[in-house]
């Protein structure tokens, strides 16, 4: 199975590029290797693993069960899988891509950029936490579930020390209990999802029963614990002058105050799809993610030839659809090269992923995008942290008949314009919109992109001469 | 009170370097943000209102932890690792 | 079931040529119907660097240019809106004795038109302006030029053209036009059909396909200036800076942004384009040499457009040489920002009054008359 790629004239190089090196990114890297090719991986952190498999820095101690509990074979034998094809790899860590044009990617590392050419690639860029705003939600103190498990797996620290579990999906509740056993002080878990969502899904959810099992012990054991547990809530305010000091939140009618130092906050996942975008590949509005995604194929292949994408960067589906979806792009890549591939292997890949999309979908009914929050957000509340937009502002410009898409939004209020450029304030901007404008939140548009896709240094446009002198 | 709390790894080189004028001490292998955050509860203040802001996704998306060096630079801090005499500027009143 | 609308005078474009001729034409009480394929300001109109400046046109701009500068002095009152506009003054630097030179040039000949230009070199210059980088040896000052925002400013006139009265139509191109009798007819589609006494062509870049259907051919290309802004910065910067010979220019923001531009972009088709990463990083390495301020912040955002470009640059404006009743107003060249509301005006004035109070006749389409033949339709893929 090592035949060289001879459907590919000899001018036209092949120079297979993976954009990401979490589960997707890997997999894909080590079938690639398999076959014979040499990929360059491009890496925005320092070591592989992406965010659930992120690895602790150098002389960091605990075993790999302490950082990463049921998940730990998974996350070593990722980490191996890399480890062992490095050597065939060219593994560019600590590198950001800020833009891709006419076959190629402009990549950004130590301040300095490169052009680097393409024949594929492969994206893997991952997803991060999907928030909407609240009251007081830019206080310090208040953070990400995903932040706040990056925090503890990767620095050793709890975001506070009384921390409040805020929000909905299976992330709120593996962090939870995974800072209660590393004993830190937790203050509750809030669920924006009503126990009736997750009855409804438990059917569904038995498609996967090992990861259903896992996380019914986490209830189990958070409750065990004493931990005080809630469904059906609403963030009201944070409370506290420079800091968080309480979370004030209500049930039905009820209102209640926790008091605690820090809020670990997230309604799921969103995709990173702004390389995609600049690749140029085609999107639609995936109803379960509730987000624009890129069109792709079961076989993670985009509108766009020899572009393929894969992981949760291409649609919310886990790690381990991740690590299928890397190792079935690449297949397809080696296919589209003319060269031999296990087919039946792709098959087989398709087909677990499919079995995924379905419990996915029960886990997206178990835990729902809170649809009420955009009648709900105070006009004072601000939507765009960057830029420091209020709900209100955008409320008016949609009702002054200025806004009827997202673009038009964004040029009128600032709101996306920011550094963050959209991640944290593109659900709740469109959804708002959306709900201003009567209609669902793929009939606001979608954010156009423009590079760079993160802030981009000016010494990256600097000669060797400029840098040094 | 630190924002940040320590529950495991604690037995790390220590990372001598300035905050806010202040001598602070880290550990090698923190962040830029784990050692202000150990130290204090703020990375900036915004360019708008000024309100303190202590970072929020902590893996380099939402951008709202970039924090100041002494001589100009401007570094994120989830991304960047803390190194020894890094002077950081967050805009807060010192602590005595 | 068609919707059919009788009016005064018709305008295709709603830039803030369009918008400012609706609204013109609004206050002297013609009835207006505006229709734009997009939104209103969305193109050139709202994505160029936001210079509001006289200073560098050509002399036979420079009537137009006045009249629009006393517009822009009372632009609330017209949009309802400051748009963020500041006399800051521009500032023209040059970066050699021979940019200096033209500078000095330039100031003599257009000395009539009292835009008070002041030239300063040496250590006068380096004493005003200690921020800018060794580069420049001196530069020209416009004390009354200055910027705005045009992403707010340039849909703001075609909406107080319509708070004024006038039909506003967005999302709506128009397909098809035609004279018919005494009338110009447009259709949009099998939804709307316009008529209308008078026909304005203020479709920027892709003017020439309306001029084309009346017998006029027009040397129209497109380009896209490249355009990047920094994350807000401490305020460093008081003046809207540009260069003799062009290529970069800045200006911050209120908010502490900066605004940079320099070098083109490439299209991604007929409507839309991007910055060319040679572009961008060009640029972002003649905007740190300009200001050293700059060397530690970062670039979060870049932009393009689409501008129509004649072979003069300088613009076409006026009365149609085949059609009574059709005048056009496009080819700004990228730079169309400042001029655009005096334009409009001079718009509502010919149909008024068939002429304009600040001479047109050096925009006449007529001059390309015995040029080639098109060079192609307007919003080709321009490089």
């Amino acid at each position: 199975m090592t035949a060289s790629p001879t459907a590919l004239p000899d001018f036209m190089a092949l120079r297979p590029v993976i954009v990401g090196a979490g589960p997707a990114g890997v997999r894909a890297a080590e079938a690639l290797v398999a076959a014979g090719l040499r990929p360059m991986v491009i890496d925005e952190a320092a070591r592989w693993g992406g965010q659930i498999y992120r690895q602790p820095p150098d002389g960091f101690q605990r075993p790999k069960r302490a950082l990463y509990g049921f998940e730990a074979g998974k996350a070593d034998a990722l980490h191996r899988a890399m480890g062992g094809i490095l050597p065939a790899v060219d593994y560019r860590p600590r590198s950001l891509v800020w833009n891709i044009e006419a076959g190629a990617l402009d990549v950004t590392c130590d301040g300095r950029s490169e052009t680097v050419p393409f024949s594929h690639l492969i994206l893997a860029p991952g997803a991060t936490d999907r928030v909407l705003p609240f009251p007081g939600w830019t206080t310090p103190g208040v953070f990400t579930l995903g932040g706040s498990q990056v925090a503890l797996k990767f620095q050793g620290c709890a975001v506070g020390s009384r921390v409040l579990f805020l929000g909905t999906g299976p992330l709120l509740y593996l962090v939870a209990y995974q800072y209660a056993k590393a004993g830190a002080e937790v203050a509750g878990v809030l669920d924006t999802a009503r126990t009736a969502d997750q009855m409804r899904a438990v059917a569904g959810m038995l498609r996967d029963p090992a990861t259903f099992a896992k996380g019914l012990y986490y209830v189990g054991w958070l409750r065990a614990h004493g931990v005080p547990m809630h469904s059906g809530v609403r963030p009201v305010r944070v409370e506290g002058d420079g800091r968080v000091e309480a979370l004030v939140w209500r049930r039905g009618d009820r209102e209640e105050r926790t008091v605690c130092d820090a809020v670990a906050f997230g309604l799921g996942l969103r995709p990173e799809t702004q390389l995609a975008d600049l690749a140029g590949c085609r999107f639609r509005f995936d109803a379960m993610d509730r987000a624009w995604v890129p069109e792709r194929t079961a076989a993670g292949r985009t509108s766009i030839t020899g572009v393929y994408v894969a992981g949760d960067g291409a649609g919310i589906a886990g790690a381990d659809a991740a690590e299928m979806a890397g190792e079935r792009a690449a297949l397809a890549l080696l296919e589209d090269i003319g060269h031999s591939f296990d087919a039946a292997r792709a098959a087989h890949l398709e087909e677990r992923l499919a079995a995924s999309a379905r419990f996915r979908r029960a886990l997206t009914d178990a835990f729902p995008f809170p649809a009420d929050w955009a009648a709900s957000v105070p006009d004072d509340t601000l939507l765009c942290r960057c830029e420091e937009i209020t709900a209100g502002i955008l409320r008016q410009a949609a009702r002054d008949g200025a806004a009827p898409e997202i673009n038009r939004m964004k040029a009128l209020t600032r709101v996306g314009m920011g550094r963050c450029q959209g991640r944290m304030c593109g659900a709740a901007s469109a959804e708002l919109l959306a709900q201003a404008l009567g209609t669902g939140p793929d009939g606001v548009g979608r954010l156009r992109g423009q590079p760079p896709v993160k802030p981009l240094p000016f010494s990256a446009a600097l000669t060797e001469e400029e840098v040094s002198s | 009170m630190p924002l940040l709390q320590r529950v495991a790894e604690r037995s790390r080189r220590a990372v001598s370097f300035v905050l806010d004028g202040q001598p602070c001490e880290a550990l090698e292998g923190d962040t830029v943000l784990t050692a202000v955050l150990t130290n204090g509860q703020r990375l900036r203040a915004t360019e708008f209102s000024g309100q303190p802001r202590a970072g929020f996704c902590l893996m380099g998306a939402c951008q709202d932890c970039w924090v100041r060096t002494e001589d100009g630079r401007r570094l994120r801090a989830c991304s960047t690792f803390v190194e020894a005499g890094m002077r950081i500027l967050t805009g807060a009143e010192a602590v005595p | 079931m068609i919707e059919r609308l009788d009016t005064d005078v018709a305008v295709v474009g709603g830039g803030i040529v369009g918008g400012s001729a609706a609204l013109f034409l609004t206050r002297m009480g013609f009835k207006v119907v505006l229709l734009e394929r997009d939104w209103c300001g969305a193109k050139a109109s709202g994505v160029n660097y936001g210079g509001v400046r006289r200073q560098g046109r050509p002399p036979e701009q420079l009537p137009l240019s006045q009249r629009s500068h006393a517009i822009w002095g009372q632009l609330p009152s017209l949009i309802g809106i400051d748009g963020e506009y500041v006399r800051s003054g521009h500032l023209k630097l040059a970066r050699s004795e021979a940019d200096l030179e033209s500078l000095v040039a330039y100031n003599r000949k257009v000395a009539e038109f009292g835009l008070g230009l002041q030239v300063f070199a040496g250590a006068e210059f380096r004493a005003r302006y200690p921020i800018l980088g060794d580069r420049a040896v001196g530069g020209s000052l416009c004390p009354e030029d200055g910027h705005a925002n045009p992403r707010i400013v340039s849909p703001a006139f075609a909406r107080a053209a319509a708070k004024g009265g006038a039909v506003v139509r967005e999302q709506t191109p128009v397909d098809y036009v035609e004279r018919s009798g005494d009338r110009f007819v447009l259709r949009s589609g099998d939804a709307l059909e316009v008529r209308a006494r008078f026909l304005l062509n203020c479709s920027g870049a892709w003017s020439g396909r309306l001029a084309e259907s009346f017998g006029e051919s027009v040397p129209l290309t497109s380009a896209h200036p490249c355009m990047a802004v920094t994350e807000p910065i401490p305020r460093f910067l008081d003046v809207n800076i540009g260069v003799e010979g062009g290529g970069v220019y800045g200006r911050q923001v209120e908010r502490g942004n900066v605004v940079i531009g320099g070098g083109r972009g490439f299209a991604l088709d007929a409507d839309r384009a991007r910055p060319a990463r040679n572009a961008v990083l060009t640029l972002m390495g003649e905007a740190v040499e300009l200001f050293p301020e700059l060397r530690h912040t970062h670039v979060i955002r870049t932009w393009t457009g689409v501008e129509g470009y004649t072979p003069d640059r300088n613009p076409i404006i006026g009365p149609s040489a085949t059609t009574p009743g059709l005048f056009h107003a496009f080819g700004f060249s990228g730079a169309g920002f400042q001029i655009g509301p005096a334009v409009g005006e001079a718009l509502a004035e010919l149909v008024r009054d068939g002429r304009t109070s600040a001479p047109v006749d050096a925009f006449s389409i007529t001059r390309f008359a015995k040029a080639e033949p098109a060079l192609g339709v307007a919003a080709s893929t321009g490089h």
